[in-house]
């Protein structure tokens, strides 16, 4: 019956890696100021990145073509033109509690994103949306960047409902997940749906908090 | 076993538990802005879902306005895009019925300045925002956490959020400020110390009796940054220095309210027995003026000690550091002293307070910004606080010395509107934020306290305060 935005739904992915071999990448860098005036929740693939994949500064409405590619960032590596599984290293997410962020990593591509550690906020912003965030150790991490720097890209496949990112010729690696989350992501669940379920529940607290702090209510 | 503040506020605010086994959390106050709110209000529309209270709303526009032409409103956004994003807050507001500060109105401001400004925050209260630096409202003894859009329009519809208690994160601040240094350099040391991911997953309590003599203003400016050091939020318990500044306010309750909400308050203190999952403790009293001279809030020094050598890092944080050498066109060993500034920037939800201006104008009186310097702009974080300012005479003394003064907007903080640095300028900036970029496409941004700030407008370069104070 609801007809809200729905996260996207998550079971496996097969996909090319990308090694973004950089710590505390901050969410300004992910989609840059100027492409949150928009009032959309769409069109923000084109600028994940902006400031290190071209070498001009990019604005609402400039089309691609007419920019300035930065060949030595390596999302422009043709090795990596497929990619939709993101590596990184620690603290990915941080700054901004922008969710343009998360939509821009989705809207290019992207599936997945493994780092050692993540912000709370980003970390909380994909599975509202259905972006797979997986941390894995510094050492597993490392592991998958040997890996994926080779001559051709690593394709991983992410397995959420065995919780297991596996390739060819490597061990399957195991990744803890909370267990809401795992779910929230297999079902594409109405987050908001869920909470107005216990609408009561809400109004019960609603009328003590009023008794207790009455002005708040006033 | 006692509890902390912020239990105190998780379990007065703890509606129950989902059938998926996550805690609903009530809010009380939900702030917005043009930014993170457009999305959320499509969803609800989209979902046919109404707000579930509309009283505990206060939106007024700050990212993306102007800092000049005020009186021309909306239309002296001259950015089509721009403009449409603050036009569609004040459609939805009014749609809605919810409550906001437009730009044309002496109210508008930083929305983390105005909350408190208002005494739409107060003690006891769980308050969010799509920004993350809503953590700065923690200084009153609230739960304050910065949310994302999907966020927003869940409390927009259900009142609530659906959280995991954060852990407790115990910073002692101990001692006097030396002359010369601010609330900015405490916070900007604690995050050098504990790093930019130091207190993820934590809610940070600051503590100690040098929190207990600081202003509200000051225990603001330190919560702000909270986010910085990768904390969910920051907070200080209350005290009567929260409940001086918040009485008389036009939202605080007044009458026989205002001697039950107080009573109430006083309870949101950490009691003697409770048990913390970190702490820390910084002692103030050597404390140096701090500014960064890299890409994120831990890369600081004391503004008298050589720019570090990357390989004195550890290996991991090695090639962060070489890389932010290169962008901001430093090289190790040199004096920050030394460097020549293009711009000075006091603003923001960090700094851009009375109390922040008044500091400012007190190095700045009498002296004048030095004529190489493209721009010295203050920029204060609301109407009201410039109409006070200007009862004072600061906007004299800061125009006689050269700097620009302008309306209450994020300004330069994050450079959203036409205030912003151009590739390879050096900043020094009373922000919280010294990303690539963060200030204009390739900018240089070094943090700094307002004294600081103050004090390089007028020296031309990255100054050292104390041969400023008075
Ligand atoms: S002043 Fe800067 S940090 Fe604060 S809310 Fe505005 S943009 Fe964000």
């Amino acid at each position: 019956m609801s007809t809200a935005v729905r996260p996207d739904v998550f079971r496996v992915h097969t996909g090319d890696v990308l090694p973004l071999d950089r710590a505390n990448v901050d969410t300004d860098q992910i989609i840059p100021k100027q492409f949150l005036k928009s009032i959309k929740r769409t069109g923000f693939g084109e600028n994940l990145f902006d400031a290190w994949r071209f070498l001009d500064f990019g604005d609402i409405g400039k089309p691609l073509v007419e920019r300035e590619v930065n060949p030595d960032f390596v999302l422009n590596d043709p090795r990596y033109r497929r990619v939709s599984i993101l590596v990184a290293r620690r603290n990915f997410g941080c700054g901004s509690s922008r969710e343009h962020a998360v939509w821009s990593l989705q809207q290019y591509g992207f599936k997945v994103v493994i780092a050692p550690s993540f912000a709370d906020i980003f970390h909380n912003n994909c599975y509202k949306n259905g972006l797979l965030p997986i941390r894995l150790s510094e050492a597993q991490v490392e592991f998958l960047f040997s890996r994926a720097l080779g001559e051709r890209a690593l394709k991983l496949t992410i397995d959420l409902p065995s919780q297991l990112v596996c390739a060819d010729s490597i061990e399957p690696i195991a990744f803890e997940i909370e267990h809401h989350r795992k779910r929230q992501l297999l079902h594409g669940l109405d987050e908001i749906g869920l909470t107005l379920e216990k609408s009561d529940l809400i109004r019960d607290f609603e009328r003590e908090h009023r008794k207790s702090m009455p002005w708040l209510f006033a | 076993m006692g509890r902390t503040v912020h239990e105190k506020l998780w379990d007065s605010h703890f509606v129950g538990w989902r059938d998926d086994g996550l805690g609903i959390l009530y809010i009380d106050r939900h702030l917005l802005h043009e930014v993170t709110s457009p999305q959320a209000f499509s969803g609800l529309a989209a979902a046919r879902r109404k707000p579930w209270r509309l009283d505990t709303n206060l939106a007024t526009p700050d990212h993306n306005v102007p800092t000049t032409d005020r009186d021309l409103g909306i239309e002296g956004i001259d950015d089509v895009v721009a403009k449409e994003q603050v036009a569609t807050l004040d459609k939805n507001c009014r749609r809605y019925g919810i409550r906001q500060f437009e730009l044309t109105d002496v109210r508008q401001g930083i929305v983390h300045v105005v909350g408190p400004e208002q005494g739409a925050t107060l003690p006891g209260m769980t308050i969010v925002c799509g920004d993350s630096h809503t953590s700065t409202h923690g200084a009153f003894g609230a739960l304050a956490h910065g949310i994302g859009t999907s966020e927003v329009e869940h409390v927009l519809a259900t009142q609530c959020l659906v959280q995991q208690k954060s852990k407790n994160f115990s910073i002692e601040l101990t001692g006097r400020m030396p002359p010369g240094t601010c609330a900015k350099d405490v916070i900007l040391a604690i995050i050098r110390m504990i790093g930019t991911a130091g207190a993820t997953g934590h809610t940070i309590e600051y503590r100690g009796d040098a929190i207990a003599s600081m202003s509200m203003e000051e225990r603001m400016t330190i919560c702000n940054m909270s986010i910085e050091a990768g904390a969910r939020a920051g907070l200080v318990g209350v005290d009567d220095t929260t409940i001086a500044y918040l009485e008389g306010r036009p939202l605080a309750p007044s009458g026989h309210l205002w001697k039950e909400a107080v009573e109430t308050w006083r309870q949101f203190v950490t009691d003697d027995d409770s048990v913390f999952d970190a702490s820390v403790t910084l002692a103030v009293d050597d404390l140096k003026p701090q500014v960064s001279w890299g890409t994120n809030p831990e890369l600081v020094i004391d503004v008298d000690e050589p720019v570090p050598d990357p390989a004195s890092f550890d290996a991991a944080k090695a090639e962060t550091a070489e890389r932010a050498l290169a962008y901001m066109g430093l090289n190790s060993g040199q004096a920050l002293t030394e460097l020549e500034l293009d711009r000075v920037f006091i603003g923001s939800c960090t700094n851009a307070r009375i109390e922040d201006l008044r500091i400012a104008a007190r190095i700045a009186k009498g002296r004048r910004v030095c004529s190489r310097l493209k721009s010295a702009m203050v920029v204060p974080g609301s109407g009201l606080v410039k109409r006070q300012a200007e009862r004072e005479g600061l906007h004299e003394i800061f125009k006689s010395a050269g700097f620009e003064w302008r309306d209450a907007g994020c300004s330069m903080c994050l450079a959203m509107n036409a205030d912003k640095l151009v590739p390879d300028e050096g900043a020094a900036s009373t922000s919280n934020r010294n990303f690539e970029g963060r200030q204009g496409h390739l900018g240089r941004t070094h943090l700094v306290s307002p004294a600081t700030a103050a004090a390089s407008a007028v020296a031309g370069r990255i100054a050292d305060a104390r041969e400023f104070a008075a």
